[in-house]
């Protein structure tokens, strides 16, 4: 099993967690997280803020460590060895709510510095790669902008396309367009839903349910640390079986 | 709008009480008054100096410069003796000003930098360490630490048990004594080789570079380093080392011959290194953690290492915070030197400020020299380091 050698696997499941627990402290914040996610797959996790929800996908890439449990990621488990974490990080691509571009560094820079320094890539080669994701990203033109000249949603797209550079078979969106002022978001969105369509594996922490319907292919609703209901969309929005989703979807929707 | 009724008459409106309620007028009227007043008390100072001066029939101006001194000096780095002038004690005041100076500044700035980067330490112990030493030494007057460290020197054993390292270096209540190069032809093509050395070790830096951005690896590692230690000591075996040491030879009461660095020095040196590196400790802390903590995942989530995300990521951007205030802590350390007096390391407010005024009584002149020494030294300093700042500073919109 790949899990035991360390090595990716693309064939296994692009994430499992199984019987996943995370204590703040006294604070429970994950309660027996269950979870897989295919290849290819687009879940979209919401509930009430302190859900959960940021530190499930944070326990992905390890930016939060989990207490109990097993996380699998292409089937290599989750520990404390340095050496997996880095495999998996170069895997799984993540974008932030506060976009944490590199203040020091251009837009293009910010791409580019992971492909030459963790891929040992050539800098013509990595600014070539890099300059793809900006164009993909409708920004080619800011490449030598530093993120103090860029507005907010283009420095949420420059992070797209510094996530997107290292080629990963994951990406995690924590919450991408909370921080945008309302006419960015559309710009952001369309580009993630650009990413969709290209048959990336994608999980995203958001409260856009616009974006969730269009593209999601499972919601995942969590509350008090739990995961309550997983269904698809169309199910998720018009027949949730739980009351605490139902009480959820009926603040966020009636207004 | 004929019956708008108006608060302000015609006479008002066009008289000099009107024009004064314009704030540039007003602005420039009080600040024409500040600068009669400043002249005025420069003037009267001035005058009222010089009437004093001539009263007291104390001679003016900067010939005493020219007369010898009369006072030997106990370290130096230049040749002096008594019969030299003061504007020779004034020399070797700057100079010995400067280089205990020279001398603390990197020290307290690695120092520092190491403290505040292991302040920071997960590992508890280290960290509770370092704390103490910070708040113990950021909280007790600096007078008082040079005073102990010239304490603890005095704890040395006496000249003649003087504490030896293989008859070559030794140790005693006062003084560190050193064996001094003694250079022979062949010793300056040495130097001139480590220099050659020093410009193909940044060319080989800059070609690793070039590499990297090529290949996206740096080849040679061992490259700078072998330039930079290689080449000197093949020069060196090669002239076949030319320079003979001078070893600090045991004479009936002190040692002569040899380097010789007085307890003094160590005792200011160790005080203002010290001191100052715990100021810069929490200098260098408090810019780490300006460093938002996003700034950390978003490398670590991009496959960056620990090392890479300090070196890459964090420093850059905690630089821009450190900077400013170690300038300030770098003037400290320079002005602070002046507590030499206490212990006696002749410092130029020693020698200079103190044994020279006392004897030529020219307070004046002598206070106004070194004044403008320490001004220009502290200016230069913020200077470079203004520089340094605004060649690092970020790019805003």
């Amino acid at each position: 099993m790949g899990s035991e050698t360390g090595a990716i696997n693309d064939k296994a499941p692009a994430i499992k967690m199984v019987g996943v627990h995370k204590w703040f402290g006294q604070f429970h914040v994950l309660k027996d997280i269950n979870l897989e996610v295919e290849p290819a797959e687009r879940i979209v996790i919401c509930g009430p803020s302190g859900s959960g929800k940021s530190t499930l996908i944070r326990c992905i890439n390890r930016l939060e460590t989990h207490q109990q449990g097993q996380i699998f990621v292409e089937g290599v488990e989750l520990t404390e060895d340095v050496k997996r974490i880095h495999t998996i990080r170069r895997e799984v691509g993540m974008v932030f709510q506060h976009f944490n571009l590199f203040p020091h560094l251009t837009a293009l820079e910010n791409c580019t510095l992971a492909l030459t320094r963790v891929r040992k890539m050539p800098k013509a080669e990595a600014d070539k790669i890099g300059m793809e994701y900006l164009e993909m990203v409708r920004i080619p033109e800011q490449a030598q902008k530093y993120p103090g000249q860029l507005s907010g949603g283009q420095q949420q797209r420059v992070a797209i396309a510094r996530a997107l550079a290292m080629k990963p078979h994951i990406m995690l969106f924590d919450e991408p367009t909370s921080a945008l002022d309302p006419e960015m978001i559309a710009e952001v969105l369309d580009v993630m839903v650009d990413l969709a369509e290209s048959g990336m594996t994608m999980l995203v922490v958001t409260h856009e349910m616009g974006f969730a319907k269009q593209v999601a292919n499972r919601m995942v609703f969590m509350d008090g640390g739990e995961i309550i209901e997983q269904a698809p969309p169309s199910e998720f929005f018009e027949n949730p079986k739980n009351e605490r989703t139902k009480l959820f979807l009926s603040q966020i929707l009636n207004h | 709008m004929s019956g708008a009724p108006s608060t302000i008459t015609a006479k008002e409106a066009s008289g000099l009480a009107a024009r004064l309620r314009d704030p540039r007028v007003r602005g420039a009227v009080f600040q024409a008054l500040v600068a009669l007043g400043f002249v005025a008390l420069v003037l009267f100072i001035a005058n009222n100096t010089a009437a004093n001066l001539a009263a007291l029939g104390v001679s003016t101006g900067f010939d005493f410069l020219n007369q010898p001194a009369g006072f030997d000096i106990s370290f130096s780095l230049i040749s002096f003796e008594p019969t030299d002038t003061h504007m020779r004690v004034f020399t070797v005041g700057m100079i010995n000003t400067l280089f205990v100076a020279a001398l603390g500044i990197p020290a307290a700035m690695v120092l520092g930098l190491a403290m505040g980067i292991l302040r920071l330490s997960p590992n508890w112990l280290v960290k509770r360490l370092v704390g103490i030493y910070i708040e113990i030494v950021r909280n007790v007057p600096l007078l008082l630490q040079i005073f102990f460290w010239q304490a603890v020197i005095w704890t040395l054993p006496p000249v003649r048990d003087s504490i030896a390292l293989g008859n070559a270096v030794f140790l005693n209540k006062r003084a560190l004594y050193l064996p001094k190069p003694a250079f022979e032809d062949g010793a300056g093509l040495v130097l001139l080789v480590a220099i050659v050395a020093i410009g193909l070790a940044f060319l080989a830096a800059r070609w690793r570079r070039g590499r990297r951005a090529e290949t996206g690896r740096a080849p040679y590692p061992w490259l700078v380093p072998a330039l930079l230690m290689g080449l000197p000591l093949v020069a060196i075996l090669a002239m076949g080392v030319p320079w003979t040491w001078e070893i600090p030879e045991a004479g009936r009461f002190n040692f002569s011959g040899g380097l010789q660095v007085p307890d003094t020095l160590v005792a200011l040196w160790l005080g203002l290194v010290v001191y100052t590196a715990a100021f810069i400790a929490e200098i260098v802390r408090a810019g780490i953690q300006s460093v938002s903590k996003g700034q950390r995942e978003a490398a670590l989530a991009s496959g960056l290492t620990q090392g890479q995300t300090m070196n890459l990521i964090i420093l850059p951007q905690a630089v821009r915070v450190i900077v400013p205030p170690t300038t300030s802590q770098f003037l400290n350390l320079t002005k602070n030197s002046s507590l030499a007096v206490f212990i006696g390391y002749p410092d130029i407010v020693a020698v200079f400020a103190g044994t020279s005024l006392n004897q030529t009584g020219q307070a004046i002149e002598i206070i106004a020299l070194s004044m403008l020494f320490y001004l220009v030294v502290s200016l230069s300093i913020s200077l470079l380091m203004n520089w340094y700042n605004r060649a690092t500073a970020l790019v805003e919109r």
